[in-house]
């Protein structure tokens, strides 16, 4: 794919889906805390949402940054608008404003944000060392 | 590697006048939370009072400072 077609494609995702989420990784498995945050809400409302995963090739995030304008990643888009980042989302998921811009029900319970992994520290080691 | 410092001091010279708070998140130099409380952003969207920081830091984000978390308020709004 050219680079105009990414850009392309990316408009069209945009323009085709009310609700559509660029994010690292895929909302099943997302590779990333701010990524697993942003799903994790609209999940928690219970909207549909298309998703595209950035990660494939590092031009789909340059040419979606350039489009928005906006530099990190996650990016929530509804009816073609930018809505914000993580931070932006999960603000207005917990002040409610997000159920209703998604026209959908506040959960009944209150969702939980994933934890960000914990960076794995293990002591300097050899693996498999040879005598 | 960027200090919280370095980042502090970026967003008080950007934005004169705001109240500036940067935690070094992993202690790595690279996510970092952001708290500011500034007049600027009086009558602007979250987006835009977002976009005004990021502005800030240009191409650093995503680069050198992997991840960046705001949240930003106006004087009147703080909670």
């Amino acid at each position: 794919m050219t680079n105009d077609e990414i850009r392309s494609f990316i408009e069209n995702a945009i323009k085709e889906n009310k609700v559509m989420l660029f994010m690292k990784g895929v909302p099943h498995q997302p590779a990333c805390g701010f990524s697993a945050r942003t799903a994790g809400a609209l999940n928690a409302l219970g909207v549909q949402y298309a998703a595209l995963d950035i990660l494939p090739d590092p031009r789909i995030r340059e040419e979606l940054s350039g489009l928005s304008g906006w530099p990190t990643i996650p990016q929530l888009f509804v009816d073609g608008e930018l809505v914000g980042g993580s931070d932006i989302v999960m603000e207005m998921f917990e002040s409610g404003e997000l159920a209703e811009l998604l026209g959908a029900e506040p959960p009944a319970e209150p969702f939980e944000p994933e934890p960000q992994p914990e960076p794995v520290q293990r002591p300097i080691g050899l693996e498999n060392r040879l005598d | 590697m960027p200090q919280a410092s370095e980042l502090e001091q970026r967003i008080a010279t950007a934005l004169p006048g705001a109240r500036v708070n940067v935690e070094d998140l992993t202690g790595g130099g690279d996510h970092f939370r952001a708290e500011i409380v500034s007049d600027r952003f009086e009558g602007l969207s979250r987006i835009e009072q977002h976009r005004l920081v990021y502005d800030v830091f240009g191409d650093d984000i995503g680069g050198a400072i992997h991840a960046l978390s705001i949240k930003t308020s106006t004087p009147g709004a703080t909670a």
